[in-house]
């Protein structure tokens, strides 16, 4: 490495961000060369120098301005938005989600109705295995539980026994 | 845990202006003596950091986290600072070394407090940073940029050549100028320090020998 090479790694290598290779390029070249080996010390003091140089605050007023331009710019509204509900629309169609759901919970449970469901139908099974006796007018006839039926209450006749 | 800077855009974009304060917060000052070291005028550095930050906002819906979210911001405020001074737009100072200051009233703000007592050395270290303001100032503009970018916001190679849109090779070569030129300037003031360092490190090597 020579004094002009050294122009591209010499910032680099105070940095301690040079790469190896370099790095032990730049060091060779610093050993035998006092006029870099003077410029690299002086860069290093040259930094320390430069951090003299302070800061500036901006004025009190700068983060009112700023946030003024900002207002002023228009809100862009995307593609998608049509389909984001507004907040009022979007509370009400929750309250009604809500008062549906209470409402449902307030008639009886569908295992109760299907209960209902199974005992209707073996009422009617019975009924229906029981039907070829209740049309036989035979039996009919000599169903004696028929004769203890009493008979409508008249008036005169009422210490009398029906017969059948 | 503190967002990243990607994140707050993200936040920004999605329509969350509080990460928007958040951003403006953090670089308003970093860009404002950016851009003050760069057109040499307070009022001009702070119309121009606004228009930064107004940029950003209104490219908060195209953004997208390619980059550093520093190099995007610094570019855009680099692109701002050359354009403003080649349009003439605002007030081309030619700065001499031997000009006196007139950019910084009042005491420096941020000065690191001179521990020792006495309004001479206040006025000595407000000399000085006047000489490096100056040499500062004085350098062209890309170099000055370079330096601004490399020693006051301490970004990597590859970060100020995004924003200087440069190799990191040719950024190197324009910081060693830069460098050069500055250590050739204010020699006074480097052989100064050189001074002041050399007691000290001599005063540790005589505690280390005793």
């Amino acid at each position: 490495m020579n004094c002009e090479q050294l122009q591209e790694t010499l910032v680099a290598y105070l940095d301690i961000k040079a790469k190896p290779s370099e790095r032990r390029q730049v060091a060779a070249h610093l050993a035998e060369c006092a006029a870099c080996r003077v410029r690299a010390e002086q860069f290093r003091l040259l930094w320390g120098v430069l951090d003299e140089l302070p800061m500036v605050p901006p004025s009190p007023a700068f983060d009112a301005a700023v946030r003024a331009r900002v207002a002023q710019e228009p809100r862009r509204t995307s593609f998608w938005n049509w389909a984001r509900p507004a907040p009022r629309l979007a509370f009400a169609a929750a309250a009604l989600v809500v008062l549906s759901l209470w409402l449902s919970s307030s008639v009886p449970p569908a295992r109760q109705q299907v209960a209902t469901a199974q005992q209707g139908s073996e009422a009617e099974f019975r009924m229906i295995k029981d039907l070829p006796v209740l049309e036989d007018y035979d039996v009919l006839a000599d169903f004696d539980a028929l004769s203890d039926l009493s008979a409508p209450p008249q008036a005169g006749s009422q210490l009398e026994h029906p017969q059948m | 845990m503190a967002r990243s800077d990607v994140q707050l855009m993200l936040d920004v974009k999605a329509g969350d202006d509080s990460s928007f304060e958040l951003l403006l917060r953090k670089y308003r000052t970093p860009l404002v003596n950016f851009l003050y070291r760069m057109v040499r005028d307070s009022a001009t550095a702070e119309d121009l950091a606004q228009e930064v930050f107004l940029r950003v906002y209104r490219a908060r819906q195209d953004y997208a986290p390619s980059a550093k979210f520093t190099t995007w911001m610094f570019r855009i405020a680099t692109n701002l600072a050359l354009n403003s001074r080649r349009d003439g737009r605002y007030r081309q100072l030619e700065v001499s070394i031997d000009q006196p200051a007139e950019l910084e009233d009042g005491p420096p703000a941020f000065e690191v407090p001179d521990r020792r007592p006495g309004i001479e050395h206040q006025l000595i270290a407000r000399d000085r940073a006047d000489r490096i303001r100056r040499a500062v100032e004085s350098l062209p503009e890309k170099q000055r940029a370079a330096v601004l970018l490399h020693k006051y916001q301490e970004m990597d190679y590859d970060e100020i050549a995004g924003i200087l849109q440069c190799s990191e090779s040719a950024l190197k070569s324009l910081l060693f100028r830069a460098y050069e030129t500055l250590r050739v300037e204010l020699a006074p003031l480097v052989e100064t320090r050189r001074a002041e360092s050399q007691p000290k490190a001599q005063s540790r090597r005589g505690e280390m020998r005793s």
